[in-house]
């Protein structure tokens, strides 16, 4: 599948000179990647690895401890119906069951024409809202039965596609960080690396 | 591993109410392990950083604010600390950390390689709660997946203890296994289709503390109570990886790292690890064979040894002594190599004997300069000058250490090599040269002049300040078989010339190469490190007869057997048509030599040209010792026997001595190490009961110091040789930096004198200690010797062991290095042409990586490797096939394009499969210049 497109992995480098150490930018590159392909590739986890100059395992490591990675292909939009006590109690298992029923998957299933992947999530903190789901970690509070259905009728036909960006965008704007008021290559502060990263040295040709 | 201060100040903590003593820094699981308090553990390992991810070293620590539950593994000691590690919380703790360690653990020790010596099924016996509450269903995995060739890893029994994992990153750094996934489903995994290729993944088999890694070679094949162990040394390379072998019914089945200081830290590598299995081969030799028309035919050993006797007699008379030549021996042990240099030199008298093939150093070279050892190169804040080959692919332990005095030592390494190696990542500087011109180099960094054209600035001016630094160990060895030993002996020369300290480990790479070139295995010297020219007396009083010339080196025994000047070729389990970097020659001398007797455990390219072949003992079928690159003498095990009737390479010398008219008089390996140490300079005090002493279960280096404090010192005010006397500089320092001698003669004529005459060389020896000890504080071959001296009338008290007592007079001196008188002109390359440059890889089509089943797939191809610029200027495509020509002969190869390499140099791999560089070799020039055209 994918690795990183040239426009992408421009933006990548960018993102990576922000940091004092590349594998830094680990977690920003996997939701660049993310972005790109709407979850995250291998090809994808193996271009990061020689952008940041770690192995793909250290890569898989850290992108398969996050649940919000995708690892698997997934729907444009990702449904999460919290199911969690205070939900629960305000008819979470019920929506959770409607939905199902309506859109014909199990929960960790994607809808066949690939627009809606379902997942059952712990609690979200909406608990005052209860019942409460996410599409693409948008926010839907109080949801009966009926508002799942125009809500999956309203991104069947589009009328949503302003408001939520497909899987995998965080924000249509991109974060752009001047140049000078990057981190850069060295830390921030008087031009030592923190505590935190000498106590780990690097290789000697990087403190020369 | 954090750092325990060196300091001999220590601290006083209380473990189960006894006081006990300790250091500054060190974690409380190790204080109280040196007491006999053992705390159980999974995860923590001393040659490792600390996690605490098991939490299986609970124990009470109160420092003073009431005890609570804490790691030992994590706490550093500090004063007045108390602790329990048998409390009722503490029990409570390990019981706890142990159920909870097997929710998911499925028990299936019955069918588990581990069972029986498992930590986790001893310490669930020991502290755990003996029952389970777990009734509902344990997580499931596929069982058994490889994540190498070499490993396979079972994720169910895993305890998730990051051993396997902080190996990877933090020792071997080849991070390919890692954590993946979270919380209850968190599990070791390779990224998809990235195996964990790590050539010291068989390491991670080792200290995995259950058996969720087993490596591929020994599933199955045995339950630990029926193993017998058996301590021995690897000699795959001559780092001298100190091991373990367990064996059953007379089968080796297993290697295991011993951890000892001065070496391998209980780590091994892949190759040395698994190689062993090529001595059960179906195509081991199992006797002796002779040349019968066309075939080699089985025949007894009488006969087979009266006819290769006789050959040598016929030579012997027909050509002189001279017309016998004697190539290999780095295979043998110490003793064999000393009862075949005693045949060769003393009985036929012959000095063409050669132990390397045209792919070392000389031996004077090796012998004469002053030695290193591995903790000397990796001491804290060292500069280490690698003028080697690939040290990863040829001595890879040795890359393991020095990788980790990079990393958590400051030390700095300078490499200087034509293309980049493993090694470049670690190297605060790598500065590139052509083959063959590494002196230029060297001296504009010790000039300390400008960096020259073309050259990387700032790591030229990184090593030139880090070589000022000092103190510099040299790394030094044949990079590349293309170009002669000339152009890295001018190389140590000019560092030697130019730095105050510094000392040399030479990187040989075949097992046993330096016991051979100890035991005089090599045209020049006998043994002992002596030359012949200083050494014929001596050896003559007790041999008999030693040559008068020096005889030829592996080069010029081939080329005077191609020319038929030699009548008898023996080869000491040596392949030159395999191994020798040139083999139009290589082969034309087998031809050309009238009778070929070989000695070897196989059939090799060359031993199946033989006319006479000796069948013989391998690994771990002898006793003896060997030496590693240090000087480290260390015994073998002798775990099986021989297959068939093949017999032991020192027992074939006697042979062919009795047959030959002469007695060796080595009776036994007992016997013959007392020889040696009576009359090799460099082994005297060496005893065979200091050998196999417990205070030298590390080995002991060779010479001793006293041998160098009693008699060269104080004579010559230089210390010579390698070994702990911290002043060098008198041997081979030319008359130019004379200051610098006289500094050095008056350092060591003050110790002399404190020591009082040196009729107490005991004393003046202790003197020579200190200084020893205090400028390599922690060199464990001080230590070793100093332990001899601790103990009560220790192994060197002894009035039997002539250390003490200067040796005689008329033992000879030990070799010193000089530097070459012309420097051999390397001819400038035109501008069609490449210059040649050669590396090898650990898995290569060798004798034992073939015939080991575990490692027979694992030899890569050779392509040719060349700067971009340069193709583009030979208008050839990357990619593409080239047609690569010497005056030599030609052959065709991929090509890739390589930024790495510099201009005008083409890199080619030697020994693997695919097209073989040794067609265009002519090993008597000193560099290899080939053109190159597309192949249309
Ligand atoms: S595989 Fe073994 S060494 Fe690796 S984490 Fe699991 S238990 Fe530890
Ligand atoms: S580094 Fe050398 S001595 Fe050590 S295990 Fe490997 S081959 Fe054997
Ligand atoms: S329980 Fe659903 S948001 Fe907290
Ligand atoms: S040994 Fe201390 S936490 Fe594992």
């Amino acid at each position: 599948m994918a690795r990183l497109t040239e426009a992408n992995e421009l933006v990548a480098r960018e993102i990576i000179g922000r940091y004092p150490r590349p594998k830094s930018a680990l977690i920003p590159l996997l939701h660049l990647a993310q972005e790109q392909d709407g979850w995250v590739t291998d090809d994808a986890m193996e271009h990061i690895a020689e952008l940041v100059g770690v192995t793909a395992a250290e890569v898989l490591g850290t992108c398969s401890f996050y649940e919000m990675f995708k690892r698997e292909p997934v729907g444009t939009y990702l449904v999460n119906i919290c199911t969690n006590i205070s939900c629960q109690l305000l008819g979470a298992e019920e929506l959770l069951h409607h939905a199902e029923a309506t859109l014909g998957v199990k929960a960790g299933g994607t809808t066949r024409d690939g627009l809606i992947t379902l997942e059952d999530v712990e609690c979200i903190a909406a608990c005052t809202e209860a019942p409460c789901l996410q599409v693409n970690y948008r926010y839907r509070y109080k949801v009966a039965p009926e508002d799942f259905d125009r809500l999956v009728d309203d991104l069947r036909s589009g009328a949503l596609v302003d408001e939520v960006p497909p899987h995998g965008t965080l924000h249509r704007t991109r974060q752009r960080i001047p140049t000078d008021r990057a981190a850069g290559a060295a830390s921030p502060v008087g031009g030592r690396e923190p505590a935190w990263i000498a106590s780990r040295p690097a290789p000697a040709k990087d403190t020369p | 591993m954090p750092e325990a201060t060196n300091a001999t100040d220590t601290l006083t903590i209380t473990v189960d109410g006894k006081e006990i003593e300790a250091r500054p820094g060190e974690l409380l699981i190790d204080a109280a392990e040196r007491v006999g308090i053992y705390i159980p553990r999974f995860c923590y390992h001393p040659r490792m950083r600390p996690v605490g991810m098991c939490r299986m070293c609970l124990v009470e620590i109160d420092t003073g604010r009431g005890a609570a539950l804490q790691p030992a593994c994590m706490a550093p000691v500090a004063p007045g600390m108390n602790v329990t590690t048998d409390s009722r919380p503490v029990v409570k703790a390990q019981d706890g950390v142990l159920e909870f360690l097997l929710v998911n653990h499925p028990l299936d020790c019955p069918v588990c390689d581990k069972g029986g010596e498992c930590p986790l099924q001893d310490q669930t016996m020991a502290y755990g709660p003996g029952e389970s509450r777990m009734i509902e269903e344990k997580r499931h995995f596929e069982k058994p997946i490889p994540i190498s060739d070499l490993v396979t890893l079972d994720r169910e029994r895993c305890i998730l203890c990051d051993r396997c994992t902080r190996f990877a990153k933090e020792v071997a750094g080849d991070p390919l296994i890692h954590f993946l996934d979270r919380g209850g489903q968190t599990q070791v995994n390779t990224f998809p289709d990235h195996p964990f290729a790590s050539y010291f993944s068989g390491n991670t088999v080792q200290i995995c503390p259950v058996g969720a890694l087993t490596a591929t070679p020994y599933r199955f094949r045995a339950r630990p109570w029926d193993l017998q162990q058996t301590e021995s040394t690897c000699t795959s390379c001559s780092v001298g990886c100190r091991v373990v072998v367990d064996s059953s019914r007379n089968r080796m089945l297993r290697m295991n790292g011993v951890d000892i200081d001065p070496v391998n830290w209980s780590w091994l590598c892949d190759k040395g690890r698994f190689d062993f299995q090529a001595f059960e081969s179906d195509d081991r030799l199992h006797g002796p064979l002779v040349r019968r028309g066309s075939e080699l035919v089985p025949v007894r050993w009488s006969e087979a040894l009266n006819e290769a006797a006789s050959a040598i007699r016929e030579g012997l008379d027909r050509s002189g002594p001279a017309g016998v030549a004697v190539l290999g021996g780095a295979r043998l042990t110490n003793e064999a190599a000393y009862a075949w240099a005693k045949l060769t030199k003393g009985v036929i008298g012959t000095d063409h004997v050669d132990c390397q093939l045209g792919d070392g150093l000389p031996a004077e070279v090796v012998l004469g300069l002053p030695r290193a050892t591995i903790d000397q190169a990796c001491a804290r804040g060292g500069t280490v000058v690698l003028l080697a080959p690939d040290l990863k692919e040829e001595l890879p332990v040795l890359y393991l250490r020095l990788r980790h005095a990079v990393l958590e030592d400051a030390a700095t390494v300078i490499e200087l090599a034509p293309a980049a190696t493993t090694s470049t990542e670690l190297a605060a500087a790598s500065l590139r040269h052509r083959p063959g011109e590494q002196v230029t180099v060297v001296r504009a960094l010790l000039d300390g002049g400008p960096a020259p054209q073309g050259a990387d600035e700032d790591g030229f001016r990184r090593a030139a300040e880090a070589l000022r630094r000092g103190p510099v160990t040299v790394v030094i060895g044949r990079s590349s078989v293309a170009e002669g030993a000339g152009a890295v002996v001018d190389a140590a020369a000019a560092l030697l010339a130019g730095l105050d300290e510094v000392r040399f480990l030479p990187a040989l790479r075949r097992g046993n190469v330096h016991g051979a070139l100890d035991m005089g295995l090599a045209p020049g010297v006998l043994p002992g490190r002596t030359a012949l020219a200083d050494g014929r007396d001596w050896f003559a009083g007790e041999w008999g007869a030693v040559p008068v010339e020096p005889g030829l080196d592996a080069t010029g025994i081939l080329r005077a057997a191609a020319d038929g000047r030699i009548d008898t070729l023996v080869l000491l389990g040596a392949d030159p048509i395999a191994d020798f970097p040139d083999h139009v020659l290589a082969e034309r001398a087998l031809a050309g030599a009238r009778t070929v007797i070989a000695l070897d455990t196989f059939l090799t390219a060359s031993s199946s040209q033989a006319d006479v072949v000796l069948a013989a003992a391998g690994y771990g079928e002898v006793d003896g010792t060997t030496t590693n690159l240090e000087g480290r003498v260390s015994t073998l095990g002798r775990i099986v026997t021989p297959p068939g009737t093949a017999r032991s390479d020192w027992h074939l010398a006697g042979d062919l001595a009795r047959r030959l008219g002469a007695d060796l008089g080595l009776e036994s390996v007992e016997a013959t190490w007392a020889e040696i140490e009576r009359v090799a300079p460099s082994h005297a005090g060496v005893t065979w009961e200091l050998l196999t002493s417990p205070e030298a279960s590390d080995g002991v280096v060779v010479p001793l110091p006293s041998r160098l404090s009693a008699t060269e010192v104080d004579v010559e005010g230089n210390a010579l040789g390698g070994s702990d006397v911290s002043v060098v500089g008198g041997a081979g320092v030319p008359a130019a930096d004379v200051q610098h001698g006289q500094a050095a003669a008056a350092a060591v004529a003050s110790v002399a004198a404190e020591g009082g005459p040196q009729g107490e060389a005991g004393k003046a020896e202790s003197h020579a200690h200190e200084s020893a000890a205090a400028a390599h504080e922690d060199s464990t071959d001080v230590s070793a010797e100093e332990r001899g001296h601790d103990d009560a009338g220790g192994v060197e008290g002894q009035d039997d062991v002539p250390v003490a007592e200067p040796p005689p007079g008329d033992r000879p001196s030990l070799l010193r290095f000089a530097p070459p008188a012309a420097e051999p002109s390397v001819p400038p390359v035109d501008r069609y042409s490449l210059r040649l440059f050669t590396t090898r890889k650990l898995y290569d089509r060798g004798t034992l990586n073939q015939q080991a089943r575990a490692l027979r797939g694992l030899a890569g191809r050779s392509t040719a490797r060349v700067n971009p610029i340069e193709l583009a200027r030979l208008g050839v495509e990357p990619g593409g096939a080239l047609k690569i020509s010497s005056a030599r002969g030609s052959l065709v190869t991929a090509t890739l394009a390589d930024p790495d390499v510099p201009r005008g140099a083409i890199v080619l791999g030697w020994n693997l499969d695919g097209p073989d560089p040794g067609d265009l070799i002519d090993a008597e020039a000193p560099v290899t210049d080939v053109r190159v055209e597309t192949t249309s």
